[in-house]
């Protein structure tokens, strides 16, 4: 097996959640918030591993905490085995080349008064690549993600959601990155052309060797275009593997949860549904034991005062749970 | 669909525009839609269908420059359409009441939830002490803890689930015949959209009033709704109940929309089906089918005329000339 | 926000008309504004013609006599020294549009420096700029200009200065202000991921979007500065005659004003027409470029 591209290690991503003259006035010892507790996993090249979590589980922290834009405390990020994590700005600019990173907001992530063109030339030049002919450039990214040259002069609020999307998958193609981090790529876009970007992403990687780490909350779209997925709740790994496995036999009750919560459009689709109590808790009040204690519903005595470990299965699948689901060869601790 | 005598609400022929310097953007035509009483009618259709524009014009909140051109909105026997503005407001929040998608600006931030729902119960009768308990009970019923507490509370102390809670409550507290939910679970998490449609569905068995659920969700709607109609670019496709539609679809848009929901197909495959081409111009429109530039089956009659309604079974119509086979269905 | 379904704007595909076109067809449309704008060609043409277009050498003393009410000869009349009043204003539009010109030109770069590096940088240097933008916004004007003219002799651009200075803090907060709520976007967000550095970021991609309204802004303020000269001049502290200025026949004729009320009432008309005019104008630019003001689709 060939070495992983990206590897991160117990990252750690904290926010202060006061400033420290209120937390001093207060009372509060620690006003820091862990949005990112301990997240480890591996990605190769032409593979593609997805994310998923709901609001506040972490997984946009943890795509900003690689690509650098939100500082981290701890762990480590290693790509192409440099770490990154402590590099000087310079070094670190240099690296930004081989990765890069789509956004959600399709629209809203590009800057307004540029033109088409001037946004996917912009990584050119920006990196200093003044050799290159940029209006070819732009024209040749315009054609790999499917647009016509035309449109080249338009304004990002001349777009509709699907073709901003295209230019983001565009600009991230700019400098012939070896990793694409993809934050949320469907959001906003209406199923008939969903599978539009997906296809690209998937067509571009065989061509093109390329990683992808898809985040998403959708967990119909993780099923169908990656190869490993990875389940958030409140900062951490509840689950990970391939992502045939976990569809197939989910472990942890989150993920089972969420796989029953994604209603099929079928009248007639028998439903195991897995109802949870109450939402998620806020990120300032974790709670004791198994953090998903409170909403899981085979939690137990145990579960409520220590927090599980986390457990190979096997294959790359590892979960965090007590008495996980679904685990016929492992005894209930 | 079923329980077609005396419908509580009955667009018949409903056509509306709004006006813009390029033209006229033909935003719905021809709209029949039929929500019986005591059901749950899902309107289903993808970005730019007028989906929510029906939802805003049935409550008539719609932009100065909206205009209905044609057609009836029975409601109860009565015409909205041609009613007063004073007769629309009688009827909002007393017969009828909306929930909107964004639940984190549909609450007044600064006046306490308490004091909106007392708010809301104006015109029913009964003392402020009446009214407070009435709201109490409410909010225990939609599922926020410790109710009594949190009368005083303020939208912000609330999450995103809680607050649409609230407005779910709100919108129940009038005791309407008719709710409009412009796509309350958008904007909520996957979990919490499941507890918010297992609400809605309880509330309104419990209840008996009929709500109009507006969505792009598919799933969502399969799980709520009774009957469903399909909207695309501006006219209904497709309606009948959910099984129906799901299981034998008549218009190749609903056919191609099922095709695409990922959570549809069986295998798992990374070429996932898309609809090619994209929307029609409102401000021009093609003539003949509203949908030939994009649909697989299209073929030369559908660019000459616009094909009619035609019965695909029992209470389950599209507008599709492939279909001609079956009777057309009564206008 | 989860899932939001973006409305596609209608029409996004068809051909839109020039940028330009579309803000020239809405100015069209606002009749204010139209008028606004006539006012504005007007006095700054005027000021730019005003050796070409007098009637009279502005200095010149006429043989109509002194302080004589308007005639066919003098639409004005003439100032106490004999001098055709008419011609004195039209060169004093000169001051007045220099004094503009120059005054805001760099009240404008100012602030806009200033105030993109309190909106982008750090918390204590935004905090510590405020502190000193308050502080001269706070400061008289009047006594402000009296003490720089103490130092630097009346002229004009002892005016300039002064303007310039007061003018400042109030632009760098708009534009702090805009950068502040800018900084946090996406797509700004993205350009720091692509490994653009501060420099790039503020020139190319907050500057562009923040200098529209402050341009809206400065040309409503133009009146204001007029206003301001006129009345340092008034107080002795501008141009010095023989140079005419607004300000200084205002002076002048209030000094004689016992004798005849024409000059005060004629050194009053300019600053009134420039105010009008871009004030209209300002607005009706203001209304075309903020999106949520506008009343049509």
């Amino acid at each position: 097996m060939s070495d992983p591209l990206l590897s991160v290690d117990e990252l750690r991503v904290r926010f202060r959640s006061l400033g420290a003259l209120r937390a001093l006035v207060r009372g509060v010892r620690d006003p820091y918030i862990d949005a990112v507790c301990g997240v480890s996993f591996q990605l190769r090249a032409g593979e593609t591993l997805g994310l998923v979590g709901e609001s506040g589980s972490g997984k946009s922290t943890v795509a900003r905490a690689i690509m650098g834009l939100t500082p981290s405390q701890a762990g480590s990020v290693r790509f192409d085995g440099r770490e990154l994590r402590g590099l000087p700005t310079r070094e670190l600019r240099r690296l930004r080349a081989d990765m890069a990173m789509m956004f959600q907001d399709p629209v809203g992530s590009l800057s307004p008064r540029l033109t088409v063109r001037a946004l996917i030339t912009e990584p050119l030049r920006i990196h200093g690549r003044t050799e290159v002919n940029l209006d070819e450039e732009a024209d040749r990214l315009l054609d790999m993600v499917g647009l016509t040259p035309e449109f080249g002069g338009r304004f990002p609020h001349q777009l509709s959601g699907g073709q901003a999307r295209r230019v983001g998958v565009a600009r991230a193609l700019a400098l012939n990155p070896r990793l694409i981090i993809a934050d949320e790529p469907t959001a906003g876009l209406d199923v008939s052309v969903q599978g539009e970007v997906l296809n690209l992403l998937a067509h571009l990687q065989r061509k093109l060797g390329l990683a992808i780490l898809i985040i998403t909350h959708n967990l119909n779209v993780v099923r169908h275009v990656t190869d490993r997925t990875a389940i958030m709740y409140l900062g951490r790994f509840v689950e990970q593997g391939a992502t045939e496995t976990i569809f197939r036999a989910p472990h942890h009750p989150y993920t089972a949860a969420l796989l029953s919560a994604n209603p099929e459009p079928d009248p007639d689709a028998a439903h195991a549904r897995v109802e949870l109590h109450g939402e998620v808790p806020s990120l300032m009040n974790r709670p004791p034991g198994c953090e998903f204690h409170p909403r899981c519903p085979y939690a137990r005595e145990l579960c409520a005062h220590t927090p599980p470990r986390v457990t190979e299965a096997g294959g790359e699948h590892r979960y965090t749970c007590h008495f996980p689901l679904n685990a016929h060869d492992m005894a209930a601790a | 669909m079923a329980g077609a005598a005396d419908p509580l609400l009955d667009i018949r022929d409903l056509s509306l525009d709004f006006a813009s310097p390029g033209g006229a953007l033909h935003a719905l035509r021809d709209i029949d839609v039929t929500v019986p009483r005591g059901r749950i009618v899902g309107v289903v259709g993808e970005s730019g269908c007028g989906k929510s524009t029906l939802a805003s014009t049935i409550i008539r909140l719609l932009a100065a420059n909206a205009r209905i051109v044609s057609g009836e909105i029975l409601f109860e026997g009565e015409d909205l359409a041609k009613a007063s503005e004073h007769r629309m407001r009688e009827l909002r929040g007393a017969r009828m009441s909306m929930i909107f998608q964004d639940p984190m600006t549909a609450l007044n931030p600064v006046r306490a939830i308490g004091e909106q729902m007392i708010d809301i119960q104006h015109r029913l009768p009964g003392s402020t002490a009446d009214k407070r308990r009435r709201a109490r009970d409410m909010l225990a019923t939609v599922g926020i803890p410790d109710p009594d507490n949190r009368l005083t509370a303020y939208p912000h102390q609330f999450s995103g689930g809680m607050r649409q809670r609230i407005c779910i409550a709100m919108a129940l507290l009038v005791e309407p015949a008719l709710i409009l939910a412009d796509e309350p679970t958008t904007a909520l998490d996957a979990t919490l959209e499941v507890q918010i449609v297992d609400l809605l569905k309880e509330l309104q068995r419990e209840q008996g009033c009929s709500i109009l659920f507006v969505s792009h969700h598919l799933g969502t709607v399969t799980e709520l709704c009774d009957d469903v109609v399909v909207m695309y670019a501006g006219e209904v496709v497709e309606a009948g109940s959910v099984r129906e539609i799901f299981h034998n679809p008549g218009h190749p848009y609903t056919q191609a929309l099922l095709r695409c929901d990922p959570g549809r197909i069986r295998e798992a495959t990374r070429q996932l089906p898309t609809i090619p081409g994209a929307l029609p111009d409102l401000a021009d429109l093609p003539r003949g089918c509203i949908f030939q530039n994009r649909c697989p089956q299209a073929h030369d009659r559908c660019a000459r005329e616009a094909p009619p309604r035609h019965r695909v079974a029992e209470g389950h119509t599209a507008s599709c000339h492939l279909l001609e086979q079956t009777e057309e269905a009564p206008a | 926000m989860r899932g939001a379904t973006h409305t596609r704007a209608i029409g996004a595909g068809r051909h839109r008309p020039h940028a330009l076109m579309q803000h020239w067809r809405r100015l069209r449309r606002d009749q204010l504004g139209v008028f606004g704008l006539v006012l504005v060609v007007l006095m700054v043409g005027s000021a730019i013609l005003a050796p070409w277009i007098v009637p009279y050498d502005h200095t010149e003393l006429m043989t109509g006599g002194r302080l004589a009410a308007p005639t066919w000869d003098h639409p004005l009349g003439t100032d106490q020294l004999g001098r055709d009043v008419f011609s004195r204003l039209v060169m004093g539009g000169r001051v007045a549009l220099q004094v503009a010109l120059a005054a805001l030109t760099a009240a404008l770069s100012a602030g806009l420096v200033l105030g993109l590096i309190a909106g982008f940088g750090p918390r204590w240097l935004d905090s510590g700029m405020l502190l000193v933008l308050d502080a001269v916004r706070a400061f008289p004007v009047v006594i402000f200009a009296l003490a720089v003219v103490t130092l630097l002799g009346p002229s004009l651009w002892t005016i300039v200065l002064v303007v310039a200075i007061t003018s400042v803090p109030i632009y760098a907060r708009i534009v702090r202000t805009q950068t502040q709520s800018l900084r946090n976007n996406e797509f700004i967000q993205a350009e720091r991921a692509l490994g653009a550095g501060t420099p790039r970021i503020l020139a190319i991609h907050i500057m562009p979007n923040v200098i529209g309204p402050l341009l809206i802004l400065a040309s409503m303020d133009v009146p204001l500065v007029i206003t301001m000269e006129a009345g340092l001049s008034f107080l002795g502290m501008g141009v010095q005659p023989p140079t005419p200025s607004w300000g200084t026949i205002l002076n002048d004729g209030f000094n004689h004003i016992s004798n005849s009320p024409w000059p005060v009432i004629a050194g009053g008309i300019p600053i009134i027409l420039t105010t009008l005019g871009f004030t209209f104008l300002g607005e009706a630019l203001r209304d075309i470029f903020d999106p949520k003001l506008r009343k049509d689709v």
